[in-house]
Formats: C-alpha cells, sequence, structure tokens
C-alpha cells in the first residue's frame, strides 16, 4: 500500500472528479429514463470528503430506509460503487417496472430480484462510461441487494476506507423524477484507484 | 429527567443511570455495551473494524477497532467510579449486510464476522462475560443500552424491538 492521503486528493481534482460522476450518471440516467420511458433529471454531482460521522447524515439521517444495490469494482480501477434510493422511490421504480406488481406490498423476492437488476444495468452504465472515460478496465461483481437503513448500508463501504483513515471520499449523483423517484449513485474508489483515474485523465496527482 | 446519549460510528460514550446510550445504523459494526451493576455506570463504543494493530500509519481514532476501543471504555468506565471486576457485556451487530454470490467481494462479507469475533476475544481477555448477544444475520440494527437495568434495546427494519 503506498503511502497516500485523502487529503492529498485535493479540491484542485474535485472538477475532474465531479465530472466523472457527471457522464456516468448521466449515461446511468438514459438507461433509466429508457427503462421507465420517461424523462429522469440529475443534481450536479458532489465529490465529498466526509468523516465517518457525518456519512450517516448523508441522506436524511442513519435510520432513513433505503433500498440499495452494491457491486463490488475489480480491474485497474478498485472500490465500490452503489446505487440507493429512498424506501418509497424503490417501491415506485419496481411498480412502473414490473407493472404495478408491487402495489401497497412489501418487498418480496421478486421486487428485491427487480430491484437488483435495475441497478445491475444503470451501474452497468455508469461504469461502462468510466471505463471508456479513461481507457481502464472496470469489472463489476455480481450485484448484491438490500433493504435497511441508511447508516447500516453505508458502514459497508466506510469499514474499506476505515483501514486507511477516518474519512471516506466519494463522488455523489442524486436523481429524480417528475413524481416521486429520488435517488443516487455513489462510486466509491479505492485510494489507489484515484490516483489511477487523475492519472489516465491527464490530470496526475502530485504527492 | 434522563438522557440518551447518541454514540457515532467509530465513537465510545459513558453515562450513569439514569442516562442511557444509544447508536444508530450498525451494519457491520459491532456495539458493546458495558455496565457496572453496582454503580449502574454504563458505556457503549461502536466498532468499524477487528485489530488496531493490523493496521499501520496514523491512526488516532481509537474508538474504530474492537481491542483498542473497548480498552477505553473500560479505562473511562473505571475513571467514572466503575470496577472492572463487576463489569458485564452485551453485545450487537456484525451483520453480513449484502450476500454477494461468489467470489470478489468476499473480504466485504467477512467484516462483521470477524468484528464479533474480535470482540469476545477482547472481552474474554479483559474477564468481562458475555450476557447476551444478537450479531450476525443480515439486518441493520439500532441499539440503546440502559445501565440502570442493562436492558439492550434492539431495533430493526421491519421486525419488532427487541430487549436483550
Amino acid at each position: 500500500m503506498k503511502d497516500i492521503n485523502l487529503d492529498q486528493v485535493s479540491e484542485n481534482y474535485y472538477d475532474v472528479l465531479k465530472e466523472i460522476g457527471n457522464i456516468g450518471a448521466g449515461n446511468a440516467m438514459t438507461a433509466l429514463s429508457q427503462m421507465l420511458q420517461c424523462k429522469v433529471d440529475m443534481k450536479v454531482p458532489q465529490v465529498r470528503l466526509l468523516e465517518f460521522s457525518e456519512v450517516g447524515e448523508l441522506m436524511g439521517g442513519e435510520e432513513q430506509i433505503m433500498a440499495a444495490v452494491l457491486l463490488a469494482v475489480e480491474g485497474d480501477i478498485t472500490g465500490y460503487m452503489m446505487f440507493m434510493v429512498e424506501e418509497d422511490s424503490a417501491r415506485h421504480l419496481i411498480n412502473k417496472i414490473t407493472g404495478g406488481m408491487l402495489e401497497g406490498m412489501e418487498f418480496d423476492e421478486m421486487g428485491l430480484s427487480a430491484m437488483q437488476e435495475v441497478g445491475n444495468i444503470i451501474t452497468g452504465a455508469y461504469l461502462n462510461s468510466l471505463s471508456s472515460m479513461t481507457n481502464l478496465t472496470v469489472f463489476p461483481s455480481p450485484p448484491a441487494v438490500t433493504i435497511d437503513m441508511a447508516g447500516a448500508i453505508l458502514s459497508v463501504p466506510a469499514i474499506q476506507f476505515g483501514i486507511y483513515g477516518d474519512k471516506i471520499l466519494l463522488i455523489q449523483s442524486q436523481f429524480y423524477d417528475e413524481i416521486q423517484l429520488d435517488g443516487y449513485f455513489i462510486l466509491i474508489p479505492d485510494l489507489e484507484s484515484y490516483e489511477k483515474i487523475l492519472g489516465a485523465l491527464g490530470v496526475p496527482m502530485i504527492m | 429527567m434522563s438522557e440518551i446519549l447518541k454514540v457515532g460510528i467509530a465513537d465510545l460514550k459513558t453515562c450513569v443511570s439514569p442516562n442511557g446510550v444509544m447508536t444508530l445504523g450498525l451494519g457491520s459494526c459491532v456495539g458493546i455495551a458495558i455496565r457496572d451493576p453496582m454503580t449502574k455506570i454504563g458505556g457503549l463504543v461502536h466498532i468499524m473494524l477487528p485489530d488496531s494493530k493490523a493496521i499501520t500509519g496514523g491512526q488516532h481514532n481509537i474508538a474504530k477497532f474492537a481491542d483498542s476501543g473497548i480498552d477505553e471504555l473500560v479505562r473511562q468506565m473505571e475513571r467514572l467510579g466503575a470496577r472492572r471486576v463487576r463489569m458485564v457485556a452485551k453485545i450487537a451487530g456484525g451483520a453480513n449486510m449484502f450476500n454477494f454470490q461468489g467470489g470478489g467481494a468476499n473480504a466485504v462479507g467477512k467484516v462483521g464476522e470477524r468484528n464479533v469475533e474480535a470482540v469476545k476475544a477482547k472481552l474474554r481477555q479483559l474477564n468481562i462475560p458475555i450476557q447476551a448477544a444478537d450479531t450476525g444475520l443480515n439486518y441493520g440494527r439500532t441499539v440503546i443500552f440502559y445501565p440502570e437495568t442493562g436492558a439492550y434495546h434492539i431495533r430493526a427494519v421491519g421486525k419488532p424491538e427487541k430487549v436483550i
């Protein structure tokens, strides 16, 4: 492990990383709106360096119930990719895709696997654009899905960062539609991957 | 009026009855609640990783690790007047939040389990008995601990509240 400090991924690089969030999430949005056959918008992506204590508050508190699809990323770029939506949005999303199968019901096996599939397709679109932008290989693992408290879900990537320090760096893109879809893409590269991504985009990190 | 102190991720706090301590959304992390039933002094530490010694580099947050976090909680409770020989513990958390099919992300899956093992080993080393545990499985937990009675309340999504 090279001696890389998160604080060195300073704000000078944030604009470049934001652009990744922009293009990646833009492609994912296109895939999502094709799937839903409606317009989906997104906000300006944010690059955030957070204390662990702030992570839980990222999405409406530690106990906010979210549906999350997590993929581990391997290849030249390693880390995690997450697709998270609020519980109601997840229900809305699944209903739209399955033609109203989940109306007013709890999430069953079928609903979860629909959610997993949606997550898989749109994070795939995000990661593909990341790969072609940087010319680096990106191999996502099969997706895993859960519905739980935001704090518990976000502790999973936070723990991986905990090995190196007390902060987590992530690229967050928020999206929404006219009705009730509200969710996030979070790209969480490992520390070494930041260096590779920035280098590939012609902005080498100066240590 | 009693107060419930909030413990963050990789954080610890002590309290004296009738006050309590809580932590929200434990995933693969473990919440270790310790109390001295005589003095009703208690505390909670929310650890993220098993072992502070396996990690190199400048690590300042001792509450992040099972070994150093429990040591520090016990030390702070002793400073308030608790005695280690009387201390008892309850633990919760250490879930495997995402079930990945096949390889690739195995390191993620094992963290909860390794955290629980490290917590048990540390408590054994300090001779602090574990009175109750609610660990593992695949869901997050919010916990509240009352040193007055030792009741450890556990909330999870879509499940009735449980007291251990």
